[in-house]
């Protein structure tokens, strides 16, 4: 078991998930936690808070993730979730162009008003759907990709190149194959800088200090062998 | 032969029938209602007089031997809940007897009917009674119904299918027909908001002309409450600018729909406030209500499915606690007591759906129609659940406060994501799956083993910043609770499931029974046996889940029916007895409690009287075991 290493240096890191209702949030962070996928997921109420370790060569992350809910009537919550969060990923359905557009408002909102050193990732999910599926990463393959049951709606290429404007890591994922996931998470976890490790701490996050560390290690079931990354959960 | 025996010695037991000794009422205490309540959960009043006594005078007192039944109000619903199967006579239908089981041919069994069931002739051995007799009296409830020849419950265990969306139109609408209870939800101004089958494409034409109907008589000032429509009862409910309707087929009484429809309003105001709703509508009265409602439909369909599955505590207006020592609860309430956050307004712990512990500050009681919409949420909707982790909800308790929300923190323990316990995860049988579509179908009251571990603890708060310092209370709540050991003692008296009759009351020929405790609006039910396997402890096997359903239904669907016959509004009723051909059954309503309960056909009533007798001194004699008196007050 992982937890059994000698300790290395571990700290907090809050995380929250934003993005339009049923792009896949807490699918991925359901792949994420506990290696799982629900087809007919229902709605997130409010938000669910959910902690996991990922185990980077140097240091343990300790990722205390807030997944939101995404209908229109919870936003007004989303302040509280976002302050003081030093990594957030926003997500959109590559299936479904309203999502990206929303997922560009959150990142604006979160540069106007979360914590200026914040990571943030662009995570298309539902790669599954396209063509290219849990493929080679896909290249951006233009509009005419329709046919042969390619739901893409949403083309690599707009999506990076807006990530590259903003500063934002950007991934395309697929919480149901599994794709990518571990990555987004891997990602996230090296671009928090090492300073901000020392001392950005969530106002909250003394009070979970008093649970055992390695309680998710030995309660999850194994990886999935495809995972690459060192994200040891 | 000895059970027989026994019977005929009792054979005048109903005169025997005493309550309980006779004691002061148990402190009121939460969760309660309000004496006027409004809540969902409201029913009429017994019309017991303040007496704790039952002798055979209260019970002479109901007999109409003269078959006088234009006492009672016919109710609207009879005509649905006579069964389909006429044309049946049982054998001592036409026995001229003025004992009045002749009413009990099936197709006569209007509310009003079951009550001359009481009729005289205590002591008296008719004919018909003899005739009783010689049959076996271990034949239980609904027994002689067999699969294939349902009845009414025809085609029940397809009621929660989906309708597939890839059919031809007719043959949705086909589909849509055969569903035995439907609920809609439509604005004033004809706008659909929700029905329970069918997407709003399908069933639009059918908003609009219930809308026609129930606006053309609000213009006459005379507001439709309900009508009938071949075997179908319509009950309406007028909301300020919502228009709830049930459909059902089942056979409820109006004031049971009703307060069905009064549920589903309070899970409407619980996602918007009341000041919100009616803003929405005072600005523009056709918006459509689906957007601010987004993903409150599964948790009306969740509600309007345990309504259709039958809900116990929702005919009852009343909560279920698991059954502990006293001295237990006492000290689960102090260790939560001594966790307390500052910021926390009501704390509950609750396992498989029972209430475990409940503090509360003084001055503010729960109130069952709240503690029903986080219920739902949690248990019987898969939106918290499936989440995993630590769930932070923003809502509103209407009976508590309809005007603002609340903040509910949420956490399962689920032995797997929780360090707690990690110990007893390894006595743990393999985790149950996440399945929410599954769950959608399983049976509410069954013993279900995943449903009667899960254990929650419910935090909740008018601060939405307070969410750490809850998880905080629970994590402590939860450590101490762990080294007490009493979170094992909570699961295994989950585990234990609810009590069996032949543990309360040995030898007993009840099949099945519900005692509430009307100071503590609480209620305690016995476990559903499978019916064959009951008494004779013949180890059959497990029953299908169809099976489970339809029992389970069948079960509800009689004590929806006596429980509006005592309800009945000018029914006067303390004691009732009824004879079907599948089932006998037996009410009793005291200013301390309401008992209801089944037994096969042929059990006397002597011996239901007795049955029922020893049952509820079972209920007294464990009553602090079985409820909740008071919980921690801070
Ligand atoms: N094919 C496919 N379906 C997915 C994927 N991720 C999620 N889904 C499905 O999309 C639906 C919505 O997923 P959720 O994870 O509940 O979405 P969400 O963003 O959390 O939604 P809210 O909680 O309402 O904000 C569910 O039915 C999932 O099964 C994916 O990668 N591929
Ligand atoms: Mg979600």
């Amino acid at each position: 078991m992982a937890d059994s290493n000698t300790p290395k240096p571990s700290s907090s890191v809050k995380l929250v998930l934003l993005g339009e209702a049923a792009v896949g949030k807490s699918s991925l962070v359901l792949r994420f936690v506990n290696n799982d996928f629900q087809e007919n997921k229902e709605p997130t109420i409010g938000a669910a808070f959910l902690t996991q370790k990922c185990n980077l060569p140097t240091r343990t992350i300790k990722f205390e993730i807030w997944d939101t809910a995404g209908q229109e009537r919870f936003a007004s919550l989303a302040p509280m979730y976002y302050r003081n969060a030093q990594a957030a990923l926003v997500v959109y359905d590559l299936t479904k162009p309203t999502s990206l557009i929303k997922a560009k408002h959150w990142v604006a909102e979160l540069q106007r008003q979360a914590s200026p050193g914040i990571v943030i990732a662009l995570v298309g999910n539902k790669l599954d759907l396209t063509s290219d599926g849990a493929g080679s990463g896909g290249d951006a393959d233009g509009a005419g990709a329709e046919d042969s049951g390619d739901a893409r709606k949403v083309t690599t290429e707009e999506a990076k190149t807006y990530a590259e404007e903003e500063g934002l890591l950007f991934f395309e994922t697929s919480a149901k194959t599994g794709y990518n996931v571990t990555e987004v998470f891997t990602a996230i976890a090296n671009a928090i800088p090492e300073t901000s490790l020392k001392t950005a701490r969530g106002p909250g996050a003394s009070h979970t200090a008093g649970r055992t560390e390695e309680q998710r290690v030995n309660l999850n079931g194994p990886r999935d062998p495809n995972a690459k990354e060192g994200c040891a959960c | 032969m000895a059970r027989q025996a026994e019977a005929e010695t009792n054979d005048d037991g109903a005169s025997k029938v005493t309550s309980p000794s006779p004691s002061p009422p148990p402190p009121p205490l939460p969760p309660r209602r309000k004496p006027s309540g409004e809540g969902p959960a409201q029913v009429a009043p017994a019309q017991a007089k303040p007496t704790t006594a039952v002798s055979s005078i209260d019970i002479s007192t109901l007999s109409f031997p003269d078959g006088s039944r234009g006492t009672f109000s016919t109710n609207a619903a009879q005509a649905v809940s006579a069964p389909a199967a006429s044309g049946y006579v049982t054998p001592v239908g036409d026995l001229a007897d003025s004992m009045s089981i002749m009413s009990f041919a099936p197709t006569l069994r209007p509310h009003g009917d079951l009550a001359s069931l009481v009729a005289g002739g205590l002591n008296r051995k008719s004919r018909a009674w003899n005739m009783l007799r010689s049959q076996s009296e271990t034949v239980q409830p609904f027994e002689s119904i067999e699969l294939g020849a349902l009845g009414d419950l025809a085609g029940f265990e397809r009621e929660f299918d989906e309708i597939p969306d890839n059919t031809a139109d007719d043959i949705r609408l086909a589909i849509w027909k055969s569903k035995m209870k439907h609920y809609m939800i439509l604005s004033s101004a004809g706008k659909p908001i929700y029905s329970r089958h069918g997407d709003l494409s399908l069933v639009n034409s059918y908003m609009g002309i219930i809308q026609t109907i129930i606006s053309f008589y609000e213009g006459a000032n005379n507001p439709l409450l309900g009508f009938t429509a071949g075997n179908a009862r319509f009950v309406i409910a007028i909301e300020g600018p919502l228009y709830f309707v049930a459909i059902s087929r089942l056979g409820e009484s109006d004031a049971q729909l009703r307060s069905q429809l009064e549920a589903l309003y309070m899970q409407i105001l619980s996602t918007l406030t009341l000041p919100t709703l009616k803003n929405i509508f005072a600005h523009r009265p056709s918006t459509d209500l689906r957007k601010p409602l987004e993903g409150t439909e599964s948790l009306l369909s969740s509600l309007a499915d345990s309504f259709t599955k039958g809900s116990p505590s929702t005919l009852l207006g009343a909560l279920e606690c698991l059954r502990l020592r006293k001295s237990q609860r006492l000290a689960i309430n102090n260790i939560f007591l001594k966790s307390r956050s500052e910021k926390l307004l009501y704390g509950l712990i609750v396992a498989g759906g029972k209430l475990v512990s409940v503090i509360r500050p003084r001055k503010h009681s729960l109130h069952p129609s709240d503690l029903q919409l986080i219920f739902n949420m949690l248990f019987e909707s898969g939106s918290i659940k499936s989440g995993g982790g630590e769930s932070w909800v923003p809502l509103c308790l209407p009976a508590f406060n309809n005007r603002g929300y609340l903040y509910m923190y949420v956490s399962f323990f689920d032995g797997r994501t929780d360090a707690a316990f990690v110990g007893e995860a390894a006595q743990q049988s393999p985790e149950s799956s996440h399945d929410s579509t599954s769950e959608n179908n399983s049976e509410r009251a069954s013993n279900n083993v995943e449903d009667e571990e899960e254990i929650a603890i419910i935090l909740i708060s008018p601060d939405k910043e307070s969410f750490y310092d809850l998880k905080e209370m629970r994590d402590k709540l939860a450590a101490q609770l762990t080294k007490s050991g009493h979170l094992s003692l909570i699961r295994s008296a989950a585990r234990e499931g609810r009590p069996k009759i032949q543990t309360v009351a040995p030898g007993a020929q009840i099949s099945h029974f519900l005692y509430k405790s009307r100071a503590n609006v609480q209620f305690c039910m016995s476990s559903v046996e499978p019916a064959s396997a009951a008494q004779t402890a013949a180890a059959a096997p497990e029953p299908s889940g169809p099976e489970k359903l339809l029992t389970h239904r069948r079960l509800m669907t009689l004590y929806h029916e006596l429980h509006a016959s005592m309800h009945a509004k000018y029914a006067h009723l303390k004691v009732l007895h009824a004879v079907s051909e599948d089932a006998a059954s037996l009410a009793w309503i005291t200013p301390i409690f309401e008992f209801y309960c089944v037994a096969g056909p042929n059990v006397s009533r002597a011996a239901m009287a007795q049955g029922a007798n020893r049952i509820i001194q079972w209920a007294k004699r464990e009553e602090e075991r079985l409820f909740i008196i008071g919980g921690g007050v801070f």
